[in-house]
């Protein structure tokens, strides 16, 4: 048996599961030291199931409590720079692109030194063992010990990272070390980004993670724990510990994998309604489909790779307005079952329109009698309105897909959506995030450019599976339970020689799953 | 006179994504490096052509490449100070001031970091008034401006120095040099004296970019339909409003190309457009006929917020309006229609002014 969490900003949801079966689930407030909150979830679960705890296989944990850090500039800690490309990229440093209050509060220190490569893996210029020693020696003598590697082309060549990185260890034996190279694409303002901010929460991870392992060893849990990735798959706690930006915008892309367990389908839209927004997004061979843009966190710029979705403010606390109709974008939130009608509040919410067309029953109905059903039933048109546009935009081509509705607003959607071949409301919708958490993958990914006047295509793309794939299995997969669910070739402009860059992703079952 | 201060040059970079037509590159990286610039070393003068004197010597710069490598391996900043201070040095003249070469895209802000670490003004004029793929395609090749000398500097301290007998000789050099480079160099050309620029370049594009970025950062406060704010800023015509149904891509000869497919709404229900694109967005055809094309610029713009779309962006869904707007004169003429016009694009299609099909 499994057990999946879900550490939001609001609620810790949990689900106990039998391999395909939901067995228990709650959702309890999230606490202010998460480890709390934790507990209260699991003694709630595995009281309502009976649960004998060593019968668990695995727990799996899904947090946004580092991308909070992040955005509240909370827990950080002061961590330096190390860029290798000197003399290129000298007009933008480490940092320079990031809102001033959180480059100060990290202390915004950054080195540059030679080092780097080109597109086609020559070298900028050649490492400089001393020149690394000296600013290794700086850093040391400043206290630090948080520490970010960046090399220019260092998804194409990652030597000079690994070079810095053990010379950086000689001088400065505690180093907490992060090379770009490990948790980002091409890009490197992004990638660099990335890496900085993994290692300014690096001790709240470790003591994040500490907390987990207490919460489970206080319920006498043994079983090995993992926390899920922005890409749906998972990590050891170990490996989470040092890699905590890894787990940013997992929690949409957990909900999509729920969604995609709990429907059976591995290709779809979902459309997950909360209670003041719509996210929808798509589903690809059981997996979201990932955004081609950079995305802000915290105000910085980053290349992750996080599930494409496209939110509008509808969900079921939204604030209907009269004359003309409008529903949203301002909600009550988690306020609902003060404030809604029906639960006894004096504001006509989304979750009141439904009530009136007797189409959902929550609350007390007879409090929404004197909103009119007419005038409900055409509030209840707007909304299939927004939500049809917003699926529409996410499609991939016209013909008409399924669509599965998660999230605690999903009474919002009573009708078929036009365009969508289905309409599928699973059970236990409200906990698919705490789902996708329990029945998430491991898996690994290879993203850099080719050279196709110096090998084939095929032999590109079976290089880049292979690469994809060796990571997917240092990750703890099995390696007869890879396969590969993403590939995607982009040829460079302007480059003669067929440069191309190409994108796999590989995923397999955990060992012992 | 007007001044570039961070504000305006996020209005900059913002209108001149408008007049990339789809390409052009994303001025990201470029806007950073003149914002850094602008902070170390002060706010940069803009000046009129008229504002100048007619023997002034101005020497555009700009970056030439791959958009993928710019976004890995940004410049030093030394290297295009190199590449002006070369062409300057080559001709001996002291140089009055820079200018931009393409006011679409990237290259509208480029310029600006040069202006400000060497405390020169920008002149408000460009070569394009829009975005284009090749070196030779700007006003200066008809007025027979030589793009030469020409420097191409890197990083590392290298400078390449060319003189060519025609400015298609210089794109086939500069290109396998960039390649050299590492797929990015920087870049100063298309020496000239304010005297012949009055004739040759296209006055005015700067603040028009800037102009244009500023009314959407407006509408986007006021929530006024932000489509129409911009074809007004532009002074266009509304073409069209669909979805966009299908996006074909293939890569010819080191440029993307393709076609995208959309669907009419509103007033357009029922209507089929076809947009091709080479980088930029180049031709328009409602139901099999040619409506817009080259050298006029069309625009891609979301529905709901008036963003330009880029031609690397666009995607099955989207809602757009496409908006089309006149090109300069100076493009209109048969020299500028044989060097930029539908036919060069592979278009076969005589070209017929914006306005007289929607004026």
């Amino acid at each position: 048996m499994k057990i999946g969490i879900d550490v939001g900003g609001t609620n810790t949801d949990a689900v106990l599961m039998d391999g395909r079966t939901v067995v228990a689930w709650t959702k309890s407030p999230t606490t202010s030291d998460v480890t709390s909150g934790i507990i209260s979830a699991l003694k709630t679960i595995i009281a309502d199931a009976n649960l004998d705890v060593a019968q668990v296989d695995g727990v799996m944990i899904g947090t946004t409590h580092f991308t909070n850090a992040v955005v509240e500039r909370k827990h950080l800690q002061p961590t330096a720079c190390i860029r290798l490309g000197l003399p290129a990229t000298v007009c933008l440093p480490p940092m320079v692109d990031w809102p001033d209050d959180l480059r100060e509060e990290i202390g915004g220190h950054y080195y540059l030194a030679h080092g780097g490569h080109e597109f086609d893996g020559r070298e900028i210029s050649p490492f400089n063992e001393e020149e690394i020693r000296q600013i290794a020696q700086q850093i040391k003598d400043q206290g630090i010990t948080a520490i970010a590697i960046s090399s220019v082309f260092s998804p194409v060549n990652t030597i000079f990272e690994t070079q810095t990185a053990d010379i950086v260890r000689e001088v400065i034996p505690d180093a907490n070390i992060t090379l770009s190279s490990e948790i980002g694409r091409i890009g490197l303002l992004e990638r660099e980004n990335a890496a900085i901010m993994n290692s300014c929460l690096r001790e709240l991870a470790g003591r994040t993670v500490n907390g987990f392992k207490n919460a489970l060893a206080e319920m006498n849990i043994t079983a090995p724990f993992f926390i899920s990735q922005n890409d749906g798959t998972l990590m050891n706690a170990d490996f989470a510990a040092e890699y905590p930006v890894l787990t940013f915008a997992s929690g949409p892309t957990n909900s999509m994998r729920g969604a995609a367990f709990l429907s059976g389908l591995k290709d779809a839209i979902v459309v997950d309604v909360g209670g003041t927004t719509t996210d929808v997004g798509v589903l690809q061979n059981g997996f979201p489909r990932v955004a081609a843009l950079a995305v802000d966190i915290g105000g910085v710029r980053t290349n992750f790779r996080m599930p494409d979705t496209y939110s509008i403010g509808l969900g079921g606390g939204s604030l209907v307005e009269r004359d003309p109709i409008k529903v949203g974008p301002r909600s009550v939130g988690y306020e609902i079952t003060e404030k809604a009608l029906v639960f006894g509040g004096d504001i006509l919410t989304a979750t009141d329109i439904l009530v009136a067309t007797g189409k959902a029953d929550v609350g007390d109905a007879a409090k929404v009698a004197s909103v009119g059903k007419d005038f409900a039933s055409q509030v209840e048109a707007e909304i299939m309105d927004m939500t049809t546009i917003a699926v529409d935009r996410m499609k991939t081509s016209a013909t008409p897909v399924p669509v599965v509705v998660v999230g605690g607003g999903s009474i919002l959607i009573q009708k078929d959506i036009p365009g969508s071949s289905e309409l599928i409301k699973p059970s236990h919708f409200s906990v698919a995030n705490a789902i996708g958490a329990a029945i998430a993958q491991v898996g690994g990914e290879c993203d850099r450019i080719f050279s196709l006047a110096e090998m084939s295509r095929d032999e590109a793309l079976d290089q880049a599976k292979k690469e994809a794939s060796d990571r997917a299995i240092a990750a703890g997969a099995t390696p007869e339970s890879i396969e590969i669910v993403d590939v995607e070739e982009v040829p460079l402009a302007y480059l003669p020689g067929n440069a191309t860059r190409i994108m796999v992703k590989a995923v397999g079952d955990l060992k012992g799953s | 006179m007007r001044i570039i201060d961070e504000n305006t040059l996020e209005d900059l970079a913002l209108g001149a994504a408008v007049l990339g037509t789809g390409g052009g590159g994303d001025p990201y990286i470029g806007k950073l490096m003149a914002r850094q610039a602008i902070r170390d070393y002060g706010p940069v003068e803009m000046y009129t052509l008229d504002e100048l004197a007619d023997d002034d010597l101005i020497v555009p710069t700009a970056m030439m490449g791959a958009p993928t490598v710019m976004l890995e391996k940004m410049p030093n900043g030394d290297d295009i100070i190199n590449a002006f201070e070369s062409v300057g040095k080559y001709i001996g003249k002291p140089i009055k001031a820079t200018m931009s070469i393409e006011a679409g895209g990237l290259n509208s802000v480029v310029p600006i970091y040069v202006a400000a670490r060497k405390r020169i003004p920008l002149v408000d004029c460009d070569g394009m008034g829009r975005a284009f793929p090749e070196i030779q395609m700007v006003t200066h090749t008809l007025f027979g401006i030589s793009a030469t000398p020409m420097a191409m500097s890197d990083e590392r301290g290298n400078t390449v120095l060319m003189e060519t007998i025609n400015n298609n000789w210089t794109e086939t050099f500069a290109r396998s040099i960039t390649v050299n480079m590492g797929a990015m160099a920087m870049i100063a050309l298309y020496a000239a004296t304010v005297g012949q620029l009055k004739q040759a370049a296209i006055p005015g594009t700067m603040s028009y970019a800037m102009d244009i970025g500023k009314v959407i950062q407006k509408a986007r406060v006021q929530e006024d339909d932000p489509v129409n704010t911009v074809r007004e800023a532009v002074g266009g015509y509304l073409v069209f409003k669909g979805k966009i149904g299908d996006v074909q891509r293939r890569t010819e000869g080191g440029f993307a190309k393709g076609d995208a497919f959309i669907d009419g709404i509103d007033a357009y229900s029922g209507q089929k457009l076809q947009l091709s694109f080479q980088n930029e967005h180049l031709a328009v055809r409602i139901d099999g006929e040619y409506r817009v094309t080259v050298p006029d610029l069309i625009a891609l713009l979301d529905v709901d917020t008036g963003e330009p779309i880029t031609t690397e962006s666009m995607r099955y869904g989207f809602r757009v309006a496409v908006i089309a707007f006149p090109s300069n004169e100076k493009w209109r003429t048969p020299e500028g229609i044989a060097l930029v016009g539908p036919r060069y694009f592979g278009y076969d299609v005589d070209f017929v002014p914006v306005e007289e099909r929607f004026g």
